[in-house]
């Protein structure tokens, strides 16, 4: 349940890091579309952070620590909102290059998330 | 925002903001990772700081040059160009000298830091991110004045 979550956040996370990295080749800000996009995966983080902790709170135990499970997953649910907030306030293509990157970052999250609950 | 959009041709305007455009991927990615050092070494400080003191210090001092330069590109200005060159540059050269270390005596570091390896963990990007933020700042240079 939780891995394929994981699995489907990381490809949703890629797929919105192209999106906005095709919005920043081609020298546009981010539009309404991509808000939503962003809405999108925002929600699968939330999911996700919530499923954890009901997990844990179920007596689970990630491989590698609870801590750092919490830590991850709160990183997750907050860096594809708060790139977007920065996009907000940089209308040029450098706000599509910055939540390119905060997808990217919540990919990487999601990768290290397996792992720590998985070992 | 306002006064950005008055920008000349040449992409140099009077209140020129270091914290806009490409400035604004810096800030961003300074943020991540000022967030991604800081807890790392209060996460492993806590749970067993005995392990890897060196590692655990080194990630928060880190932190520490992390949270200085996001806070200078935000904050703008002549000043903390000149200081966020300087906090970059030092970046460098810790990223370059702990990844030597950890590579030349990896007895030291029972556990990793954030410029473990060059920062291999972390798609190098702790190499690549001093270097572009200096060139960034030093294209700034002369429009905020000196």
């Amino acid at each position: 349940m939780i891995d394929a979550l994981t699995l489907a956040l990381g490809l949703a996370a890629l797929a919105l890091a192209a999106w906005c990295g095709f919005a920043f080749s081609r020298d546009q800000s981010t539009k309404d579309w991509h808000f939503i996009g962003m809405a999108v995966v925002t929600v699968l983080a939330l999911a996700q952070l919530v499923i954890g902790v009901v997990r844990l709170a179920g007596g689970d135990k990630p491989a590698q620590g609870t801590a750092i499970f919490v830590a991850y997953l709160l990183g997750a649910a907050a860096s594809v909102p708060a790139a977007g907030f920065m996009s907000l306030a940089e209308r040029t293509r450098w706000g599509s290059a910055t939540v390119s990157a905060g997808a990217v970052v919540l990919a990487v999250l999601e990768v290290r998330l397996y792992d720590i609950w998985g070992g | 925002m306002a006064q950005s959009t008055e920008a000349n041709g040449t992409g140099e305007k009077p209140g020129f903001d270091l914290g806009q455009g490409p400035g604004r991927l810096l800030v961003w990615l300074y943020g991540v990772f000022t967030v991604a050092a800081a807890s790392r070494a209060v996460v492993q400080m806590l749970l067993d700081f005995g392990k890897a003191p060196l590692a655990y210090l080194l990630s928060a001092a880190a932190a520490v040059v992390y949270a200085f330069i996001t806070y200078s590109l935000v904050r703008g200005g002549p000043r903390a160009r000149r200081a966020a060159l300087v906090c970059c540059a030092a970046e460098l050269a810790g990223v370059l000298t702990v990844g030597t270390w950890t590579l030349a005596d990896k007895s030291a570091f029972p556990d990793a830091t954030v410029w473990s390896d060059y920062g291999m963990g972390y798609l190098f990007i702790p190499v690549i991110l001093p270097v572009t933020a200096m060139l960034w700042l030093r294209r700034a240079e002369g429009t905020t004045g000196r």
